[in-house]
């Protein structure tokens, strides 16, 4: 049983994290390599806003998703839209702002201890018998709410439809009027601030560490590698795979593992089914 | 108001069209191969003028990144192959050339080439499973790779753990192990520069433009890009395995992230597809990385915006706008 | 039509992208040395059928035998290296290479390297000397400058031939060609139509999927018609355009009219 409930809020952490990744990919094919950067920034603007502001802190909850959406934006408009189409620029140039942001906390001093953000809400439940504290049933209930919310805004609003639409066909959007760059502007941001959700639904969890950077991105990769790259509903159920996975390896091998799992995943889906789950790149998994 | 616009004549198209013009005039000889020579006999001098051994070792390093650049280069612009984890590369055959020299006393002569071999025949193996796809797969597996192996080496504790292998022999004396390097580097990058345009490094050029009508012509994309990737990785895997010999010491700092960053940055800045300029790039970046040594990890953010700069704003690299300048007069006419 | 007359057998293939049934139980045999012409409306599967056969796209289910060898699921490029080869419909030349360059790379391949090339006695000479002669004999001007020109420079008729001396590197038992008349003038199909009846008299196996009805059925031997991912008919040009369910499915179709007219 505990198993099963830890399985869930770590499933629920994986597509938190992964989702941002997967819009970005899905409907500007750009490979957001910078994806940890921003996870880790959101951390970092929140705890100035709270520690040197003083503010409070849904307020600055708030605040650092607009600066980490809008530094998303900003590293579209002013960089990766110069390299747009050529592939091997788009992955060195996000590679290397990701590295230069995490890198550059690092030297920042961002290490240790010292960094951490309050939880939403303190205390435990006894879920059938088991000690689950509130701000891990959060990561649950938010992860959730950002898929329906997601859900609704995709199939209900101008905007999502036109990103659904890009995502689609980029040229055929470009025909019916869809400014393409504007969308994956508007699509980067969303990314930026979806990073910047999971990071503070579950950095309160933990230290604000550079580490977690890389961590999230290469988790929020093999998530939606197994799911299918730019599937954000294939995100969400690889997300369940490799969280039940990462829990069995936790509880029977160690912790150190958890890394291993995604690498795993990657590799075996790579040769098993290349497409992923509920991948939209047929071709690939055709190849023979 | 009169316009004018620059024009550009090619001086080097009748020597550079078949080679056979060159042989007829010491002049056009010269205009060929000097810039070879130049780079030659620059690189064979450089060990005599280092002011001390520090500087001595600089180029040791310099010429192993160069290589790394090198292996970068020749994936990414001949393959299509973006390689984020070149310290993947340097950790398998560092690992493997210290293990070999320490636990079976191979001296280095024979563990570097055995290294090398073995290295990046696992290298290829653990790589296998990405290469019949195209696009962004092998950037993200070759960005995994050294991170989790790193990971792996500590909780597991592996060949020593955090601490690594100790006593790792080194190069009998300075002048072998710089000369050594530099022969290593001019092997590689004369070598690589012949090998893309032989028949078979065009069968990998046409990989990398259109895989389909490779494969309509009867052949497998997956067998050349692995033959392409073996060749890089051992480039890669010579580099580690070098590199454990001159810091006489194996540990996880092999799996660091300059490795992988910087010969990425070094070849967007000496001109991607040119099979020089990584190397050129090197020894602009490297020194300058020796210099900012006391700023820690600021160094990976210097890389990352150096190379930003360059992809965004002059994306052909110092090489590429070399050679144009060396091969064309530009001057401005009237319109 | 017996079965050991057939170089190539395919048998109820079946190809289903997601729910959509692209081809349907298709089947039919081709015969060693004919010139096998599959046309149909567009998305009736013609396309499908020529990757299934090549191993570009995996079928859902069915066979294909190629001299009674079961020859289904095996890999792209060992049906090719076997001698099924093909031409892409929208073309896809190495842009960057010159034309002569361009079969360099199949003349790589290990086929071409066991037959020699279109001509070789199972010996490879010059692989650019052996492009060139190839190109020669598909009707580029061996003194002219065209065989030296970057493919990218290249006018569509050269290269529609430049993708069948592709295949012809490999000196090939069967070709299939996707639409090779397509986009071409009138004068350049003209000049086309002789090639591919030289192919046959080499004793290569042509499947051509067309468009161009005209001048496919001047030079094939037979006609199969798709409709909806399935088989409508087969036969010599003249059964077909007698036959009313094409008539049917090429209703409207000026070009199938004017083809009746002319018939």
């Amino acid at each position: 049983m505990d198993i099963f409930i830890y399985g869930t809020i770590n499933s629920a952490a994986l597509a938190l994290m992964a989702l941002g990744f997967a819009l970005v990919y899905g409907i500007s094919r750009i490979p957001n390599f910078a994806h940890g950067a921003l996870y880790v920034i959101t951390g970092f603007v929140t705890w100035i806003c709270l520690r040197s502001f003083h503010l409070n802190y849904f307020l600055s909850i708030l605040l650092a998703m607009i600066i980490t959406g809008v530094i998303g934006a900003l590293i579209y408009q002013f960089i990766l839209i110069r390299v747009r189409g050529m592939s091997i620029s788009e992955i060195i140039a996000s590679y290397a702002i990701g590295l230069a942001i995490l890198e550059g906390f690092r030297w920042g001093g961002f290490k240790g201890m010292t960094y951490t953000l309050p939880a939403f809400a303190d205390g435990t439940i006894m879920i059938e018998g088991i000690p689950v504290d509130m701000q891990r049933l959060f990561v649950v209930i938010i992860g959730a709410a950002v898929v329906a919310f997601l859900w609704a805004f995709t199939h209900f609003t101008r905007l999502g439809l036109a990103l659904r639409g890009m995502a689609q066909d980029e040229r055929a959007a470009l025909m019916l009027g869809i400014d393409s760059d504007r969308m994956a502007v508007v699509a980067m941001a969303l990314g930026a601030m979806l990073s910047g959700l999971a990071a503070i639904v579950l950095l309160p969890l933990g230290n604000i560490v550079v580490e977690k950077g890389y961590d999230v991105l290469i988790q929020a990769i093999a998530v939606c590698i197994v799911g299918g790259l730019g599937s954000w509903m294939g995100a969400v159920l690889a997300a369940f795979i490799i969280g039940f996975a990462q829990i069995f390896t936790v509880v029977y091998l160690g912790a150190h593992f958890q890394m291993v799992v995604a690498l795993l995943a990657i590799i075996l889906t790579l040769i098993i089914r290349p497409s992923g789950l509920f991948g939209r790149q047929k071709e690939l998994e055709e190849r023979v | 108001m009169e316009q004018r616009r620059k024009e550009r004549l090619d001086r080097g198209i009748k020597v550079r069209s078949d080679g056979l013009y060159a042989l007829m005039s010491w002049r056009e000889l010269s205009y060929l191969t000097l810039p070879r020579l130049v780079l030659i006999i620059g690189m064979l001098m450089l060990p005599f003028l280092m002011p001390n051994s520090y500087w001595q070792r600089v180029i040791s390093i310099v010429c192993l990144y160069a290589l790394l650049a090198l292996s970068f280069d020749f994936l990414a612009h001949f393959l299509g192959l973006v390689s984020l984890g070149g310290a993947f590369f340097i950790g398998v055959g560092g690992y493997l050339s210290a293990i070999m020299n320490t636990s079976l006393g191979l001296p280095p002569f024979m563990a570097i080439p055995l290294a090398t071999l073995l290295g990046a025949g696992i290298c290829t193996l653990f790589l296998l499973p990405c290469l019949p796809l195209r696009g962004v797969y092998f950037a993200i597996v070759t960005l995994m790779y050294p991170l989790a192996l790193a990971r792996v080496i500590e909780a597991m504790d592996l060949f020593g753990g955090t601490d690594g292998v100790l006593g790792v022999d080194s190069f009998p004396n300075p002048w072998v192990e710089q000369y050594f390097v530099i022969a290593m580097v001019f092997l590689f990058m004369f070598g690589t520069r012949r090998l893309v345009n032989t028949d078979l490094g065009l069968v990998l050029r046409a990989v990398k433009d259109n895989d389909q009508a490779v494969k309509a012509s009867g052949m497998s994309i997956t067998y050349y890009k692995a033959i392409a990737v073996f060749i890089a990785s051992a480039m890669g895997c010579l580099s580690g395995a070098c590199l454990v010999h001159i810091y006489m010491w194996a540990g996880i700092s092999l799996f660091a992230l300059d490795f992988s960053i910087l010969p990425i940055a070094a070849t967007v800045i000496g001109g991607g597809g040119t099979l020089v300029g990584p190397v050129l790039g090197c020894f602009i970046l490297v020194p300058i990385s020796e210099l900012l040594r006391e700023f820690g990890t600021l160094r990976i953010v210097f890389y990352s915006l150096v190379l930003m700069a360059f992809i965004v704003f002059r994306s052909e690299g110092i090489m590429v706008y070399g050679e144009r300048k060396y091969h064309q007069f530009e001057r401005w006419v009237k319109v | 039509m017996k079965n050991d007359q057939a170089i190539l057998r395919i048998d109820h293939i079946t190809k289903a992208f997601g729910g959509i049934l692209a081809l349907n139980s298709v089947s039919f045999d081709v015969r060693k040395g004919e010139i096998l012409g599959i046309i149909g409306p567009n998305g009736s599967g013609k396309t499908t059928i020529v990757n299934c056969i090549t191993g570009f796209i995996k079928m859902t289910s069915g066979k294909v035998f190629f001299h009674g060898r079961d020859i289904s699921g095996k890999p792209a490029h060992k049906i090719a290296d076997m001698g099924i080869t093909r031409t892409f419909q929208i073309m896809r030349p190495y842009y960057s290479l010159p034309a002569y360059k361009n079969l360099v790379i199949p003349l790589f391949s290990p086929r071409a390297k066991r037959t020699g090339g279109w001509r070789g006695g199972g010996q490879l000479g010059d692989r650019n000397t052996v492009g060139i002669d190839i190109l020669e004999e598909i009707g580029f001007e061996r003194d002219s400058y065209v065989p030296y020109k970057a493919a990218s420079t290249l006018p569509t008729g050269y290269l529609k031939r430049l993708e069948l001396a592709r295949c012809l590197a490999l000196k090939p038992e069967i070709i299939l060609c996707d639409e090779v008349f397509s986009g071409l003038s009138m004068s350049e199909i003209a000049s086309m139509v002789p090639l591919i009846e030289r192919l046959q008299m080499d004793g290569i196996t042509v499947i051509m999927i067309e468009h161009r009805l005209r001048e496919l059925f001047r030079v094939a031997n037979r006609v199969m018609v798709m409709n909806f991912g399935e088989k409508l008919t087969e036969g010599t040009p003249d059964e077909v355009m007698a036959d009313e369910k094409v008539k049917e499915a090429y209703f409207g179709s000026e070009e199938v009219e004017e083809v009746m007219t002319y018939a």
